[in-house]
């Protein structure tokens, strides 16, 4: 059996980071787009854990906490707009998010 | 870590069931984030989710990041998880479960997206070199231990990393603020 090498965590995290990018780019549902940002950032946290790993010191996991720190927030703030949005327009579908658009 | 661990990390021997392990948690968070994406109903994408969470949070502890491990669970799966349930159980999901779950121009998404994999691919076959294991096996007792030394410094010394640590929190404190009035009714 061949050896898990820094590599293969690579492939794991890219493979999670397309599939957050196909949530962001085809639902239609804002929370499960906000989920698939979720996505994205952990596959992000898995690259910097691995290439932690890799070189043999822990800059790389304590970026990963900083990185949850701010999904925390992001998700809060994602949340927080979703909330008045709906309050406004009582959907939560992208397509009709347009209150910006001219 | 123990110190037979140690010496077959460092004679460059993985433990034992480490790639039955690491082929079946990558496996199940593939997949759980498949069903994210695809799942009709919020609330099982969101149980979805978790599971995902989970197994990364597996793969962290296979990487000797007990500290991130504990984090992961806790924050993630434990935090922002129930704050998106709460949240989909505001907003009413029987109208968008009917609806189409995805948008008109998804071949186009679909395509970017896989565009984006092909790129991915290409940078691991071309770099396959850049990723070479060291063999620099991590101490695992240690790992809360360092960490804190790097987020809070010892001895009365800054850490390396205090001061952005110190921002994580202002931002924190900034996105509180922000929630909080933004879901007030009337500001």
């Amino acid at each position: 059996m061949v050896p898990i090498t820094t590599l293969h965590y690579l492939v794991v995290a890219a493979a999670l980071f397309v599939l957050g990018v196909i949530g962001v780019l085809i639902r239609r549902n804002v929370v499960i787009v906000l989920m698939s940002i979720e996505l994205i950032l952990n596959a992000v946290n898995l690259n910097l854990v691995a290439f932690s790993r890799m070189w043999g010191n822990l800059h790389g996991q304590v970026f990963a906490i900083f990185i949850i720190v701010d999904a925390a927030a992001e998700a809060a703030v994602g949340l927080g707009i979703l909330i008045a949005f709906f309050r406004n327009k009582e959907t939560v579908n992208v397509d009709e998010i347009d209150l910006l658009k001219w | 870590m123990n110190p037979g661990l140690n010496a077959a990390l460092n004679s460059g021997m993985a433990p034992v069931a480490t790639p039955w392990f690491f082929y079946a948690l990558a496996g199940m968070a593939v997949v759980s984030a498949l069903l994210v994406i695809t799942l009709r109903n919020a609330v099982h994408a969101a149980l979805a989710l978790i599971v995902t969470l989970l197994s990364v949070a597996s793969l962290y502890l296979m990487l000797y990041a007990p500290f991130v491990t504990g984090v992961q669970i806790v924050v993630y799966a434990g935090g922002i998880m129930v704050l998106f349930l709460f949240v989909i159980m505001l907003v009413n999901i029987e109208r968008s479960s009917k609806e189409h779950r995805f948008n008109r121009i998804w071949p186009a998404g679909l395509a970017a997206a896989c565009a984006l994999l092909a790129l991915f691919v290409s940078a691991f076959v071309k770099g396959k070199a850049l990723f070479a294991d060291r063999g620099m096996p991590l101490p695992e007792s240690s790992n809360t231990q360092q960490i804190a030394t790097m987020l809070y410094g010892e001895a009365g010394r800054m850490g390396q990393y205090t001061f952005a640590f110190e921002i994580a929190s202002l931002l924190l404190l900034v996105a509180i603020l922000g929630a909080v009035i933004m879901t007030k009714k009337k500001i």
